[in-house]
């Protein structure tokens, strides 16, 4: 599929927006590029070679399209999108868009080089952009709002938020008679990275494997059970889940919730754990150890950012000028030991929840409690649903069966959880409608009893 | 305004919980010297900048062109015209206060032709985008002075690593998948009385429940021993059974129904990694048998002496075994007869370190120096690495670019897939003869495509014939070389960046295996591929590099 091919790049529309955005039309700033500025990127895209995309022409279009029309959306400020930002600049694209609600931290800035210690607490998206603009004349980064993009790149630090952004390309796919239009794919690169260890992908929804796809190649984190942590601690981690799980919910010392990002919260939860470890003759509680344990932290350093970005930026650059066939589709990335790489073609699920547009199936007894079904959306490996909202029709009007998110709500539906489902009236073969934040459509299941 | 203490562990903190507090400090002592500072090579040093080098000096005599600043996040425009070193390293040394930055307006050739030991002070010295005499001449330079080296290239969408380095010792490798070392197929003493205090038939139920699975393996292992003539189970069929007569051992309620017994299906689980006989890995060995642990000098790196004394262990209390690890993995237990267990392997642990410490003392002494001279602390972390030490040894460029040494077998092999990562290796050659000829690149105007194919393919074909190398290249690569013109995209150069670095920090920290000894990166397809072009016989050439330890350059 050739995406953009110079006669016509057509809008894509991520929202309907009410109100006109006033755009900077892209005019094109002569005075801020100078001789052989774009030597490097010439050659590949006003050359013809024998390895290039079977619809690429080498023309100066090209570039013409990177600087003044190629609107790119990066999302994620952090460790990845640093490094995107600069690899776009210096890849010839102008016109980018940068999402980020974070604010700078001083633990950020061992790798996310466009900060520094003055920046910290200022927004990511805002100081990023800044420094950009200021060291690559003439691209002009704007920090957060949503209008219409080509292609779509994710530094996320979160698999809630890549199946969001999954779930919204996937809505915006239009069929006609059950054929995908190709001009509605609005191609999504995602980069992820954890210590030594990478992977970057290309997702053309509704083409290829999207995130749901395969979503087993996540495994869902696994918590300490609750009885080690309560009464049978053998690790430091146990002891630092106790003062966090347990004790501070219990005394409140600051009141309110804890703060990972608080020093104070932290040496207590930190002194707690100590006194619980010595209590059971346990060694290795330390401060570091119990941040980590806190927050979740996951160890991080600029070379995988650096490398990952990098092959996610070539990408962009391939399906922006077709200058070489992109990445199908998945490229997993070790230096532990030496320097791995192993590349290949995820396969779509059949039955995706997310973009197979097949109805998932829901299969139980109608003996089974709502309780069971909840638990099955949560914990089955290609679900992971975090806190899905049950609802249904019956005789005609729509009910919910059960829902978290909302107090008064969940109050008034707890009860269904107990109930059977034949009990609430559902019969075989009725449709469910969950909603969760793991997909912004939401998911139809079809009840299927068994015996 | 350098960081405090504790701003530093803050900043540092992500990267500090992968190579500790004392591989930060091996990076802090370091100099890292970048030769040529083109989009690749100030990326690689971006990556050293931000986790805390001890100092960096940019060598490099160019003048920063239009071009440069269009590829190199670290010039700008107003960089142009000025000597592409000190407008880097400006931009460089504002990424982290705690850096030391340096430049010299000179290239390396000059350099050496007024100081041959200006390099010898570098911790690690990494040349980007050098032609081929030049790194040869470096190579033959930092070999001698025993300075590691990485050489580094991007060529239009390929990127290129060599390291060259004569021997590189890891302690801390880190491996991913580490098989525990539960000494149940030869338990010590200390062990076997732990194992003799459990009476697993008269437990109460709770406690037969938070029973740890390694005690029940070996418990029913005492019993699988004495029934079977002393073998343990080799086969999957007699494994089955040893896994069905654990099983038989749950608890069962009053209607004979199996009670919910987890560290029992724990012990199943692990059954067949439990029953490993324990051996000293064969990589492990190998190190045994070399001659720098054989001959122990006052000259003799660390690691060698502790090495040998822990070889000397092996042959004496160890009776055949490495020292104990001393770490188990977590498993349902209580809390006391978990801790318990633990102690038991950590105490053994550390009497062997202990034993393995006065090994060391001794070796020390028959050379003439103190004790002091290999802490405590240090011997202590070897022994509990010593399944896991590495060893890389890299042969020399001379030997790479030599006709008499260069490996044929490896090359020809690789090539019988003729889109192997091989032959951008062999285009990367080619592309360095071209320059030797021609002093340009070819196609670095696009008036010279077309004209340049022919004469790169003279020195492709020049280049197979000088080495006798019976193998076919494309003529698609060798368009598309002459295509790339040289070009250093950004991305390509920001890949490397991040790999290189890395590698890099290895190096420095000693932490973490190096690659060995060629990489070869393909932005085209996004594949990789290490090539270890070296061995004359396809095994590691130990016993071949230390006949001939000073080999003519």
């Amino acid at each position: 599929v050739l995406f953009f091919s110079s006669r016509e790049k057509k809008r894509r529309r991520i929202e309907d927006l009410t109100e006109k955005m006033a755009v900077d039309s892209g005019h094109r700033d002569g005075g801020c590029d100078w001789d052989g500025r774009w030597n490097h990127v010439k050659k590949f895209l006003e050359r013809p070679g024998p390895f290039t995309h079977p619809d690429f022409e080498p023309s100066t279009e090209s570039l013409q399209f990177l600087l003044e029309t190629c609107k790119i959306l990066v999302i994620g400020a952090g460790g990845l999108g640093c490094e995107l930002l600069k690899n776009l600049a210096l890849s010839g694209f102008r016109l980018i868009h940068v999402v980020d609600m974070d604010t700078i931290d001083p633990s950020n800035l061992n790798r996310q080089f466009l900060f520094r210690p003055n920046d910290v607490g200022r927004p990511k998206a805002d100081v990023a952009a800044d420094f950009i603009n200021s060291r690559v004349p003439g691209c002009k980064v704007v920090p957060y709002p949503f209008i219409e993009f080509h292609i779509i790149v994710c530094g996320l630090d979160s698999i809630i938020a890549r199946r969001w952004m999954n779930g919204m390309l996937i809505s915006l796919l239009s069929y006609e008679d059950g054929v995908l239009d190709p001009s509605s794919i609005i191609p999504l690169i995602d980069g992820g990275t954890e210590g030594f260890k990478g992977n970057a992908r290309v997702i053309l929804p509704g083409m290829t494997a999207c995130i749901d796809c395969t979503l087993e190649l996540y495994p869902p984190q696994i918590n300490f059970p609750m009885c080690t942590i309560a009464s049978m601690p053998r690790l430091p981690e146990h002891c630092i889940e106790y003062a966090r799980i347990l004790q501070w919910p219990k005394e409140k010392p600051f009141g309110g919730t804890l703060d990972g990002d608080n020093p104070e919260h932290i040496q207590w939860v930190f002194e707690r754990s100590k006194e619980r470890a010595a209590e059971f003759n346990i060694t290795g509680v330390t401060y570091r150890l119990t941040q980590g344990v806190v927050k979740r932290i996951i160890p991080a350093v600029a070379s995988t950012n650096a490398v990952i970005a990098a092959a996610c930026a070539t990408e962009v650059f391939k399906i922006a000028t077709s200058a070489y066939i992109p990445l199908n589709n998945y490229m997993v990335f070790n230096d532990v030991d030496g320097l791995y790489t192993y590349t290949f073609e995820a396969e779509r699920k059949e039955n995706c929840s997310a973009c197979s547009q097949v109805p998932q199936d829901l299969q139980f007894p109608p003996s089974a409690k709502l309780q069971e079904v909840l638990e099955y959306l949560t914990e089955n490996a290609s679900l992971q649903m975090k806190s899905p909202a049950i609802t249904t029709t019956l005789e005609g009007k729509n009910k919910t069966l059960y829902l978290q998110s909302v107090k008064s709500i969940e109050e008034r539906t707890r009860p269904n959880l107990c109930k059977t489902l034949k009990e609430l009236g559902l019969s075989d073969g009725q449709e469910l409608a969950v909603a969760d934040i793991t997909t912004p459509q939401t998911v139809l299941f079809k009840l299927n009893f068994t015996a | 305004m350098a960081s405090t203490k504790a701003s530093k562990e803050q900043k540092y903190d992500r990267q500090l919980r992968l190579w500790g507090d004392h591989g930060q400090e091996t990076l802090e002592n370091a100099h890292v010297c970048l030769i040529n500072a083109t989009a690749t090579g100030t990326e690689i040093l971006k990556n050293l900048v931000l986790p805390g080098i001890g100092a960096f000096t940019i060598v490099d005599g160019h003048t920063v062109t239009g071009e440069d600043a269009g590829n190199n996040f670290f010039l700008s425009k107003d960089s142009i015209g000025k000597n592409r070193a000190q407008a880097a390293t400006e931009h460089l040394q504002e990424l982290n206060s705690d850096v030391s930055g340096n430049f010299v307006e000179e290239g390396p050739d000059k350099l050496l032709d007024n100081d041959s030991e200006f390099f010898h002070r570098f911790t690690i010295v990494i040349g980007v985008q050098l032609p081929e005499s030049t790194c040869l001449r470096l190579g033959s330079v930092l070999w001698s002075a025993s300075v590691p080296f990485l050489v580094c290239k991007t060529y239009g969408l390929i990127g290129y690593m060599r390291l060259v380095v004569q021997e590189h010792t890891v302690i801390e490798s880190h491996p991913d998948n580490a098989l525990e070392d539960l000494r149940l197929d030869q338990p010590y003493a200390e062990f076997q009385n732990h194992i003799k205090s459990y009476d697993l038939d008269s437990m109460e139920k709770k406690d037969h429940s938070h029973t740890p699975w390694i005690i029940i393996v070996a418990k029913y292992l005492e019993k699988w021993l004495s029934e079977h003539n002393g073998q343990p189970p080799k086969n999957y069929k007699e494994k089955e059974a040893f896994r069905q007569l654990i099983r038989e051992g749950i608890r069962k309620n009053e209607n004979g129904v199996p009670e919910d017994e987890e560290n029992f299906e724990e012990a199943i689980k692990n059954v067949n990694t439990a029953l490993n006989p324990t051996k000293i890995p064969s990589a492990v060995e190998d190190l045994f048998n070399s001659e720098q642990c054989k001959n122990i000098t006052a000259q003799s790196p660390c690691f060698w002496v502790m090495l040998r004394a822990v070889k000397e262990f092996v042959h004496n209390e160890g009776n055949g075994s490495l020292p104990v690890r001393g770490t188990i993995p977590d498993m349902i237990a209580d809390s006391q007869k978990f801790i318990n267990l633990q102690n038991v392997y950590r105490e053994k642990a550390m009497q062997d370190a202990a034993a393995v410490s006065k090994h060391v003392e001794s070796l020390l002494q028959s050379v003439g120096k103190p004790a002091e001279s290999i802490p405590e602390k240090d011997i202590k972390l070897f022994c509990k690495n010593a399944s896991f030490l590495r060893v890389v040894r890299c042969r020399s460029l001379a030997e790479e670019y030599s006709v008499d040494t260069v490996n044929k077998d490896e090359i020809t092999s690789c090539m019988d897939s003729p889109d192997s990562e091989m032959v951008f290796y062999l285009m990367l050659r080619a592309v360095d003869r071209f320059y030797q000829q021609h002093s340009r690149y070819p196609g670095v105007y696009n008036y010279q495509v077309e004209e340049d194919i022919s004469k790169l393919k003279a020195c492709v074909n020049s280049l197979l014939q000088e080495y006798s190398l019976n193998v076919n290249i494309k003529d698609d690569y060798i368009h598309e070389f002459c295509r790339y013109g040289a070009a250093e995209p950004h991305t390509v150069s920001a890949f490397l960046g991040g790999s290189a670095a890395q590698e890099a920090i290895k190096i420095i920290s000693h932490q973490f295996v190096p690659f060995n000894n060629t990489f070869i990166y393909n932005a085209m397809s996004q594949t990789s591929a290490t090539l270890r072009l070296l061995e004359l016989n396809g095994n590691l050439p130990f016993a071949d590099l230390f006949s001939s330890p000073n080999l003519p350059m």
